[in-house]
């Protein structure tokens, strides 16, 4: 009797399972074909499709790699196709294998596709892949540590946005970049706190909350633009970090120019990567703050202190967005635009809700995102019949499909968005 | 000997409810102290009092003879307390380990936690005190019976020596009842001394060394099981002497209203919940369904009235196919619904009164024309209920939260009643009501019988099955292993059922562990 | 207690209700005694219900204690808007360059500094109030001297302000009815912006490319169109959150900036719905589909504006009157109750949603064809995110959505005034919005800077738990 019950169960588990692999392996062999045919077929056999590995400055030279863009298309799609048939077949267990390897290979046709004709620098676009997926990286680890303890955190956008103002500010007006970053992180800090405040304390809806934080700081940061730095445009200058080259390291070539050339903040962000990951998942404080955003009251029958531990979550995770903010103006440009977070907050929340609120699965959709926002002003020189628009589009699509559970589920924290109440 | 711990005048009040009123208890150490009494009677705010879950608004606690200033579960866990709540405090993502050493947690190089340390002690303690339990796997792949032994591995890893369980059978069967006891036995001889929450009298008279009796939170008076009996206690807890049985006629059954045909349904987690079952209810007869919580008789009875998908199988209500009916369909067949969960099926606490009398019917005449509801019609109709069910509310229009569970219990009879039905399916119809509601309640279920309704009842309560049934089936891991007559049956009979097995000549299956998919 | 008693009671406690409100004046003090003496009343009624259930928070809010209930509804958001008032006038002294000036010399000028924040403040505020509700002496004149010469410019010029802030006030009618009936449907539709540009597009559409049309046919297949778009873009949010489950918010954040884009790309250059005016724009509409104004230049005020009013009536008898309203209702307010009760809980989802997404594109429709009569990239200041505030100050009560908007409208009309004339930037009002939203959400805040008794029941709306997947 109970085997019946055991088999019963494992039988449908698996049905679900065979069919989720054959819709999503059958999308995979579909997509393939389109690819052969369109990315393939269409293209005449003599075009060339050049990748080059070095700047025009560079002191080595890589040599240019030629490739006929059909034939590897051709084989890219057949690849493609094959990888598909393998998941119906024998099933790709790790989820994020199974959408590396397929967005690499259409991305990859794609790419070789577009250049057709044409050469585009790949270290080039790795580099700044890499730069622009920072913001993101961080703006979802800024998701993850306050989500994580149970508070949503829609207000990313606005953290990044108050703390881009400020460090330019301060930079400027105290011509020390390390200065203007510990004030933008602290701005971060105190916005994110009001977040806290509202959402922990008042027990305000966490989406209301972070929506008054958004238009809190879209408003401030542009009655402050108006009112100080258009007038003062000196007030608006705060000079950027320089690039810090790691010795040794950055001469390797390729991986030098893309991973060890960075300004200081790139390396920051990446080792706060493995320190989030670290915290959440070793330590003490991680432990307790995972058992507050799953069940919370569990917790507070142990002695942990629920409300202790996500407010210091909630605050930490404005520094890690106030950063990311940051980076936007003293990583990159020195000076401060209307709205020039530009919904890169909400891109970091859809990198985070991708990687399933794990540090590395959000880098990892960080650089998917920071990779189609770089190939889109590439692609605007080239030509292409795909207009940069639907490029960026991109991450969000990707985020509702993700959360539609086409490719893969995930499980966001229990205890999300559910003020605790403490008797 | 002094007690170890003492509760002196212990007062907590809730907006309107005076929830523990001047209550005096004693604990003596390695002593299994029994706190018996109704739902609602105050059991559980007085343990989440001294666990530091709620602040007393007066009184004092007394441990070891010191004054205990227990400001939350942290000061309670420092003097020795742990409890087990009655819904499990596990997080089901975590491991054992994890669970067990939240709030406590072992660190090695400064900031690492140690989970090979803390799964060693769980081993060691699971070896003493014959807790079972492998500390990797995760507590969403555990049985309820195996979580419960992580609960209480919990308080033994933080070295609580008073121990207070809240209704920690509810979720067991018998034969899981009987070796949680017997781990509370060890616990006792090695010198802990436990605190035992329940309404059940059986477990009492079995384990308790002493027994306090709470009625609308106040203490009515305590017992020494040796020397008393089941009836005395339930008088001391309902207040009068409780006749729990019914006055009925014998059942006039009818026509088959409610075929159910090898039915198979899948719980939350897409296990098979309930497997193969197959019954009829015939018009003017009542089937009870009992079993322990848990063994499929929640998914069932939603299944039946549309609000679980059904795997495979027919369920025909009437002659009518109903297997992949909506709600509504199954309701336009005459078919009323008492749901289990009153607060998050039952009602919209939200609205008021009269809308939640109509919540079946809002949507056609007399109570809407077309797209319009006729408001004055629904207020009148929701007068009339109110006073034919005796309802006590102060008005038609304050919002259904407001009235207490048997009030809001009775707004949902009278919703379902107040229609000619031709089947009833009730789901747990009196759980945490008061004995004048259930009375009632008993009352208008055998009236509809005597109508000629079909009448299905779900409940965990042996008495209440016992006295409401004219044939009882019982479910025990998805499966209904015996129907019997219920005047030819006995309260152990049905609980050999309710443990799985089917009758004394036939070998006892193992029954106690449903497989643990980690180990 | 038997049932004659309560009813005595009640009968006595509604007179005495309603000689409260002969009586009684808008005075703090007065105000508190008389929420005291609601209280004891609420509390001996709880007693009759009270029993030993500790989770039933026994409060009942009878309908008769109209004077209570009224000041409830009405204090918060009054003394919030004030609040808010108060904290963007200090914002607006202390970012104020004349001030910061004078800041380190306070010691030696602390009058000065004083006198000059006072005038910052008010020369802003009596611009936004001006801005907000007109001249109403240099409407008097242009009165008379429109009845003397018969020349209606001066007249009308004065008239533009106060019929601007209705203008202004139009979309904000319907975003704010969007969000509420979102709200009320237990969703939460953040995404109202752009299902705002998916309406104004699709008007748009309808109203340059098809010519020839008599306007009685043109403008309302125009609105219609509008409405049609966003209901569609909101209802893929309603789908997706019926079949599969994902929280609505994050999925119309994503469709706002998926549209934001799409619209981007529809007036690039090549786009297909490019005008030819070398700007990223579309051809202008044909009159047969505008909104007709009511009154010549500058006075823009257009049939929007009623358009907007029918709209609240009509949300109103929707949700309150009829069984389309009453199942949108029974699942925001549960949805577990609502399944048990026969409702659809996944099209009433999709309905509602659509139903709000209808409202935003008709907020796009109206600000398309009876103001710009073209679409632009840039097309709205926000109004699908203010609506928010709107939807949350007006408790999700069409009429209080429209009394919000009324004030948004002049509130954003005003500051326009303000940044004209006092050079303090536009954006104060968002700042003003954002802390209003706070105030509303957290009235615990505005109680306890006012003083004011906590009521027995707190009021709590969760929304979100959790993006759901």
């Amino acid at each position: 009797m109970f085997g019946m019950v055991a088999t019963a169960a494992a039988r449908k588990a698996s049905d679900v399972a065979q069919q989720r692999r054959w819709l999503v392996g059958g999308m995979l062999v579909v997509i393939g074909l389109l690819c052969l045919w369109f990315f393939a077929m269409q293209v005449p056999a003599d075009v060339i499709s050049k990748y080059r590995f070095s700047g025009g400055g560079d002191p080595v030279q890589l040599p240019v790699i030629e490739l006929p863009t059909r034939l590897t298309n051709f084989i890219l799609a057949l690849a493609l196709i094959a990888f598909g048939a393998f998941h119906i077949t024998r099933g790709v267990a790790h989820s994020g294998a199974l959408f590396g390897v397929s967005a690499s290979l259409l991305l990859a046709i794609f790419l070789t596709w577009s250049i057709r004709g044409a050469s585009l620098n790949l270290t080039g676009l790795l580099e700044s892949t890499l730069i622009r997926s920072i913001p993101f990286l961080l703006g979802a680890l800024s998701g993850i540590m306050c989500e994580r303890s149970g508070i949503i955190n829609i207000a990313i956008e606005g953290m990044m946005l108050t703390a881009a103002f400020v460090s330019v500010i301060v930079g400027a007006l105290t011509g020390n970049l390390w200065i203007a970053l510990v004030a933008g992180l602290l701005s971060g800090a105190l916005i994110a706190g009001a977040h806290a405040v509202l959402s922990i304390r008042f027990k305000v809806d966490q989406i209301i909350s972070g929506t008054v934080i958004n238009i809190f700081a879209a408003g401030l940061t542009n009655f402050l633009n108006l009112r100080w730095l258009t007038v003062n445009q000196e007030l608006n200058n705060s000079g950027t970090f320089a690039k810090l080259p790691i010795p040794f390291l950055s001469d390797i070539p390729v991986l030098g120019t893309i991973l060890f050339n960075q300004i200081i903040l790139v390396y920051i962000a990446l080792g706060l990567m493995f320190a989030v990951n670290f915290l959440l998942f070793s330590t003490r404080w991680g432990l307790r703050t995972r058992a507050v955003g799953e069940h919370p009251k569990a917790a507070d029958t142990l002695g942990v202190n629920v409300f202790k531990i996500r407010y210091a979550n909630v605050i930490f995770a404005g520094m890690l967005a106030a950063l990311g903010g940051a980076f936007l103006t003293l990583g990159s440009v020195g000076r401060f635009d209307k709205l020039m977070t530009n919904g890169r907050g909400f891109i970091a929340l859809a990198a985070m809700i991708f990687g399933n609120w794990n540090p590395f699965g959000s880098f990892g959709a960080s650089l998917l995102f920071g990779f189609m926002d770089s190939l889109q002003l590439k692609l605007q020189i080239l030509t292409s019949v795909i207009p940069s628009e639907f490029l960026l589009m991109a991450p969000y699509l990707a985020t509702i499909i993700v959360l539609a559970g086409v490719v893969g589920r995930v499980r966001p924290p229990a205890a999300e968005g559910i003020p605790y109440e403490k008797q | 000997m002094a007690p170890i711990l003492e509760l002196r005048g212990i007062t907590k009040r809730f907006p309107g409810v005076l929830a523990n009123d001047h209550i005096d208890l004693t604990l003596n150490q390695g002593e299994i102290h029994a706190l018996l009494g109704e739902n609602g009677a105050g059991k559980s705010t007085l343990m989440n009092v001294l666990y530091g879950l709620y602040r007393p608004d007066e009184g004092e606690i007394l441990i070891r003879d010191k004054i205990a200033h227990i400001a939350g579960p942290r000061d309670a866990i420092a003097q020795g307390i742990g409890m087990v709540h009655q819904h499990f405090m596990l997080i089901p993502v975590f491991t054992v380990t994890e669970n067990v050493m939240l709030g406590d947690e072992s660190i090695v190089n400064g900031v690492v936690l140690d989970r090979k340390k803390v799964a060693r002690e769980i081993r060691d303690l699971s070896v003493k005190y014959g807790l079972e339990v492998n500390p990797d796997s995760y507590i969403k792949d555990l049985s309820v019976g195996i979580q419960q032994r992580v609960e209480i591995i919990k308080l033994l890893y933080r070295k609580a020596d008073i121990l207070i369980l809240d209704e920690p059978t509810a979720v067991l069967t018998p034969q899981e009842a009987d070796d949680l006891f017997q781990v509370l036995r060890n616990l006792k001889a090695r010198g802990n001394s436990i605190i035992f929450i329940t309404h059940k009298l059986r477990e009492v008279l079995e384990l308790a060394d002493r027994i306090t009796v709470l009625r609308l939170g106040k203490v009515v008076g305590s017992a020494d099981p040796q020397n008393t009996n089941s009836a005395e206690l339930a008088r001391m807890m309902v207040g009068r002497s409780v006749i729990l049985s019914v006055d009925k006629e014998p059942a006039q059954p009818q026509a088959v209203t409610l075929d159910v045909k090898n039915l198979v349904v899948l719980d939350e987690r897409h296990n098979v919940a309930v497997n193969d079952v197959s019954f009829q209810v015939r018009a003017g007869e009542v089937l009870g369904i009992a079993g322990v919580q848990g063994n499929g008789q929640t998914e069932l009875a939603r299944a039946l009235t549309g609000l679980r998908h059904i795997e495979s199988g027919s369920v025909s209500i009437l002659g009518e196919d109903t297997t992949h009916a909506t709600p509504r369909k199954i309701s336009e067949l005459r078919v009323a619904h008492v749901p289990e969960d009153r607060q998050a099926d039952g009602l919209v606490l939200g609205f008021p009164v009269e809308d939640n009398l109509v919540l079946n019917e809002y949507y056609r005449p007399p109570f809407a024309k077309g797209l319009v509801m006729q408001r004055e019609v629904i207020e009148k109709a929701a007068e009339e209920r109110v006073q034919e069910f005796d309802v006590r509310t102060p008005s038609i229009f304050v919002n259904v939260s407001s009235l207490s569970g048997g009030n809001q219990q009775k707004v949902i009879v009278a919703r379902e009643f107040s229609r000619d039905i031709k089947l009833l399916i009730a789901s747990q119809p009196t759980r945490g009501l008061d004995v004048g509601s259930i009375e009632y309640i008993h009352k208008r279920i055998i009236e509809k019988r005597d109508a000629g309704t079909a009448v299905l009842l779900v409940s965990n309560e042996l008495d209440e099955i016992m006295s409401l049934s004219d044939r009882i089936a019982v479910m025990f891991k998805g499966q209904i292993i015996d129907t019997v007559n219920a005047d030819e049956t006995t309260k152990e009979a049905l609980g050999l059922l309710m443990a799985g097995m089917r009758d004394e000549s036939a070998p006892p299956r193992a029954q106690t562990e449903i497989p643990d998919k980690s180990a | 207690m038997t049932k004659a008693r309560r009813r005595e009671r009640k009968r006595k406690s509604q007179t005495k209700a309603r000689k409260r409100k002969a009586s009684v004046t808008l005075r703090g003090s007065q105000c508190r005694s008389l929420r005291q003496r609601d209280t004891r009343y609420v509390n001996s009624m709880a007693q009759v219900t009270a029993t030993a259930i500790p989770q039933n928070n026994p409060t009942p809010a009878p309908r008769n204690s109209i004077v209570r209930r009224g000041l409830d509804v009405l204090t918060i958001p009054a003394l919030s808007i004030l609040t808010a008032f108060i904290v963007s006038g200090f914002v607006i002294a202390f970012t104020s360059p004349e001030v910061l000036k004078l800041l380190p010399q306070f010691w030696q000028h602390p009058l000065k500094l004083l006198t000059t924040m006072h005038e910052t403040v008010t020369t802003a505020y009596a611009a936004l109030l001006q801005g907000a509700f007109g001249d109403w002496g240099a409407i008097w004149q242009g009165l008379e001297s429109w009845l003397a010469t018969g020349n209606a410019t001066d007249l009308l010029r004065a008239l533009r302000d106060p019929f601007e802030s209705l203008v202004g006030a139009t979309p904000y009618i319907f975003t704010g009815l969007a969000v509420a009936v979102g709200f009320k449907g237990g969703l939460f539709n953040i995404g109202v912006e752009g299902q705002l540009f998916a309406g104004a597009v699709a008007s748009a559409w309808v109203g340059f490319s098809i010519e020839g049309l008599p306007w009685f046919i043109h403008l309302p297949l125009a609105l219609g169109a509008g409405i049609a778009a966003g209901a569609v873009w909101a209802g893929i949010a309603g789908l997706l959150k019926a079949t599969r489950g994902v929280n609505e918010v994050i999925n119309t954040i994503m469709l706002n900036y998926i549209m934001f884009l799409f619209t981007d790309w529809l007036l690039s250059d090549g786009g297909p719905l490019r005008g030819n005016a070398g700007a990223p724009r579309t051809p202008e509409i044909y009159p047969s589909a505008y909104l007709p104004r009511l009154l010549p230049d500058p006075v823009r005020f257009h049939w929007g504006f009623f358009l907007a009013i029918g709209a609240v009536f009509f949300v109103y008898w929707l949700l309150w009157k009829t069984t389309v309203g009453f199942e949108i209702r029974t699942v925001g307010a549960s949805p577990t109750a609502a399944k048990y009760a026969g409702i659809a809980v996944g099209k009433v989802f999709v309905m509602a949603m659509g139903l709000s997404g209808g409202l935003a594109g008709l907020a796009g429709a109206n600000e398309l064809l009876g103001l710009n009569h073209y679409m632009v990239a840039a097309f709205s200041p926000g109004y699908g995110f203010d609506a928010i505030a709107l939807a949350l100050l007006g408790k999700s009560n069409p009429f209080g959505v429209l009394a919000a908007a009324l004030l948004f409208g002049a509130l954003r009309n005003g500051a326009t005034r303000m940044q004209s004339i006092a050079t303090v930037p536009i954006d104060i009002i968002s700042v003003m919005q954002a802390l209003i939203i706070a105030f509303i959400a957290a009235p615990e805040i505005v109680r306890w800077l006012f003083r004011l008794r906590t009521p027995a029941q707190q009021e709590h709306e969760v929304f979100a738990r959790g993006w759901g997947a």
